[in-house]
């Protein structure tokens, strides 16, 4: 078996969500594979656009329906931009899935504080689909997002039904206004304030930029919720997702492998310094 | 390995060669080019480096002629196994166009058997270290794997070490303990050769060789701990990869960056270094493209790069992301140190850094070091 290859699945359904950002739901071609392939929110496939190369996505869809992969895809380079013209029907390859996701049956019967900013994150977005999908698992779930711009924001419309559900808690913020937005302005951090939990039952997923990342994990440790229980989702150059490669070295950690969700304790020796 | 020790006289190291050759394996052995020793395939003791020595420190590689028989009296070339086993470039795919999308072919080498005569201590310590992270992690590399199927490995115990070699203080050598399928020690009129495997036991057994009598082992012994004792240079004896965590802002990685050039030449010749990139390459009539792979550098600008970041934008966090990851952070991933002491990434070097005087000054503090040039 050659893990370098990938498979060939067809787009069943295309999305965009914002200006730049797109989603392909996908199905592999073989149906062998296609029965055989599971995985787990906040792992991630290295698709394959014909003749232009591989980029790691995070899957975006709820596990229990992995013979529809969704991608939410933001077209920043040559890869992803390449993606972005690709219609229904189009084929497209796939490998994985790879990597270790969320902790979402340590997280049974918990809190489950999800933060995440940047540009909107697709990592997160798969928990809180899956949370969603089976609420009476969890407790209350808090998502504290922030966004450079509202214009930014993905799946804008489901934040704001899923803030109408009962024990769902949502706090936005976008660090430009406009007329319509009728959230925070500012940074995601200024939102902790408001924000109450019980640090001994909760557990806190999050991904986006690394400092902002490290600002929240730090308000976080200060309200008392212990290192074990914050998770975060890293990001760094990949080549073979495999391991083999070398390029998504995190000191000794391979962010393709033994990521790209880690335990704050498992990265807190090098988060935050630079170069690494 | 057996504890049996022959003499192979050195008139009979073309019959020994022949041998090899009988099992179907093309023999692999250094040669002199371009004024340096490669390992390239060869049939005759003709193309071995009759006579040389080297010479090496920080920045400066020469081969002179001695004018004697030895073949093995230098310590390494800029190359080690490295490039026969994970090769510096090659394709691992090819997608072709069909009606509906494409289909994809793996592209695995066309491999011979080969045997590497003259494997050095260090070389054969880095070729583990591939071995654990192409074929011993949760995937299989098939490229790797594919290359490193019939291989016959002749060591040699060197009896000569550059000014750069660390050996043994990284623990690996002037001898080779294991990895090997026959081990030879070079005196002046011949070799004092172990089995280190059944297939070495085999053409030893073949050549007909007499036992090497007791002053032929000590003569062997002593050539090599003379290659052991004049080594000058050493890692410090500490837990490197706690020492080199702990001190990552010391302010010698700056000074080393003024110096350092980032041009990768370390990471190209060490032969433990494993990273490389993947590239496409379509075909121009667009109905197929191919899937490369070839070496990468933690010192180039695409190694860090992701979209709206550049994790390593500085020299200073290029050379310290090598160096804590050889020497420290490879323990993490690998059970082992990422450098065997083969000394190529200070020869090869165009800005002539010493990379052991960088690690004893960034680990000793205030501790005086001195290198065998008194570097300091
Ligand atoms: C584990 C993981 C999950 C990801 N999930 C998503 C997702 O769900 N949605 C999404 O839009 N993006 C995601 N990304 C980022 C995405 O992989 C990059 O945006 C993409 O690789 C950019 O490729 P490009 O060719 O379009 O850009 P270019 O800038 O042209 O890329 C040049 C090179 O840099 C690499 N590169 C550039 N940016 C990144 C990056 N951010 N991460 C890793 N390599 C990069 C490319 O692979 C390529 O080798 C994820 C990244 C990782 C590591
Ligand atoms: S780091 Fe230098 S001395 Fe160590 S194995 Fe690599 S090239 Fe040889
Ligand atoms: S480092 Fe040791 S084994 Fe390698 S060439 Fe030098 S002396 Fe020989
Ligand atoms: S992506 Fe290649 S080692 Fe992680």
């Amino acid at each position: 078996m050659n893990p370098y290859l990938p498979y060939e699945a067809e787009i069943m359904e295309r999305h965009q969500e914002t200006d730049t950002v797109f989603t392909l739901h996908l199905r592999l071609t073989d149906p062998e594979m296609g029965r055989s392939y599971q995985f787990q929110p906040g792992q991630f496939n290295m698709l394959y656009l014909f003749g232009v190369g591989e980029v790691p996505i995070s899957i975006s869809s709820d596990p229990q329906e992995p013979h529809l992969l969704g991608h939410t895809i933001r077209s920043v380079g040559r890869v992803t931009e390449g993606m972005a013209k690709l219609a229904v029907g189009d084929r497209i390859g796939i490998r994985g899935p790879y990597g270790r996701g969320w902790p979402l049956k340590a997280a049974e019967g918990k809190d489950v504080i999800i933060v995440t900013g940047g540009l909107g994150c697709a990592p997160v977005v798969s928990v809180i689909n899956y949370i969603m999908k089976r609420r009476d698992r969890y407790g209350k779930l808090t998502i504290i997002q922030g966004v450079k711009h509202p214009r930014d924001m993905i799946y804008r419309e489901q934040y704001d039904a899923w803030a109408k559900i009962p024990d769902t808690r949502v706090f936005l913020s976008a660090s430009s206004g406009e007329a319509l937005w009728p959230w925070h302005v500012g940074s995601v951090i200024d939102l902790f304030s408001e924000v109450k939990f019980d640090s001994a039952v909760s557990v806190s997923m999050m991904c986006g930029p690394e400092g902002m990342m490290i600002a929240a994990i730090r308000l976080l440790l200060e309200r008392g919720m212990p290192e074990h229980s914050i998770y975060m989702s890293m990001e760094r150059n990949m080549q073979c997702a495999i391991g083999h490669c070398g390029h998504c070295q995190y000191g000794g950690k391979f962010i393709c492998k033994n990521g790209p969700v880690f335990a704050y304790p498992d990265v807190k020796e090098l988060l935050g310094i630079k170069g690494f | 390995m057996t504890d049996k020790l022959f003499y192979l006289p050195r008139e009979r190291f073309q019959f020994f060669l022949t041998c090899i050759s009988n099992h179907c394996y093309q023999c692999i052995g250094p040669q002199l080019r371009d004024g340096a020793i490669l390992y390239e395939a060869f049939t005759s003791v003709e193309a071995l480096p009759k006579g040389y020595r080297d010479s090496q420190k920080p920045g400066e590689y020469r081969v002179k002629q001695n004018g004697d028989q030895r073949f093995f009296a230098w310590a390494n070339g800029p190359q080690a196994l490295k490039p026969l086993f994970f090769a510096p470039e090659e394709p691992m795919w090819r997608a072709h166009k069909n009606d509906e999308g494409f289909v994809v072919d793996g592209l695995l080498p066309e491999t011979k058997s080969i045997a590497v005569i003259g494997a050095r201590a260090c070389d054969l310590a880095a070729l583990k270290i591939q071995d654990k992270v192409f074929l011993q992690g949760d995937y299989i590399d098939p490229y790797y794997a594919r290359r490193r199927e019939s291989v016959f490995l002749v060591g040699v115990n060197c009896t000569h070490s550059a000014s750069t070699c660390f050996c043994v203080s990284a623990g690996n050598g002037p001898r080779c303990d294991s990895g090997f399928d026959i081990v030879l020690t070079e005196l002046d009129d011949g070799f004092v050769v172990q089995a280190g495997s059944e297939m070495g036991g085999i053409i030893l057994s073949e050549l007909n060789l007499g036992t090497a009598i007791e002053e032929q082992i000590l003569l062997s012994n002593s050539a090599t701990e003379y290659a052991a004792t004049t080594q000058t240079r050493s890692l410090p004896e500490e837990d490197l990869r706690k020492t080199l965590f702990a001190n990552l802002h010391h302010e010698r990685w700056e000074n080393v960056a003024e110096r350092c050039l980032s041009c990768g030449n370390c990471t190209q010749v060490c032969p433990t270094c494993f990273c490389h990139t993947e590239a496409e390459v379509p075909a121009l009539d667009g109905n197929s493209s191919v899937h490369m792979r070839q070496w990468a550098s933690c010192f180039s600008e695409g190694h860090g790069y992701i979209h709206g970041m550049q994790t390593r934008p500085e020299i200073t966090h290029r050379y310290r992301q090598w160096l804590t990851h050889k020497l420290g952070s490879w323990h993490d991933q690998f059970g082992t140190s990422g450098c065997v002491g083969c000394g190529r990434c200070m020869t090869w070097c165009p800005a002539a850094i010493d990379m052991v005087e960088e690690v004893n000054i960034i680990c000793g503090g205030d501790r005086f070091w001195q290198s065998g040039e008194g570097a300091l």
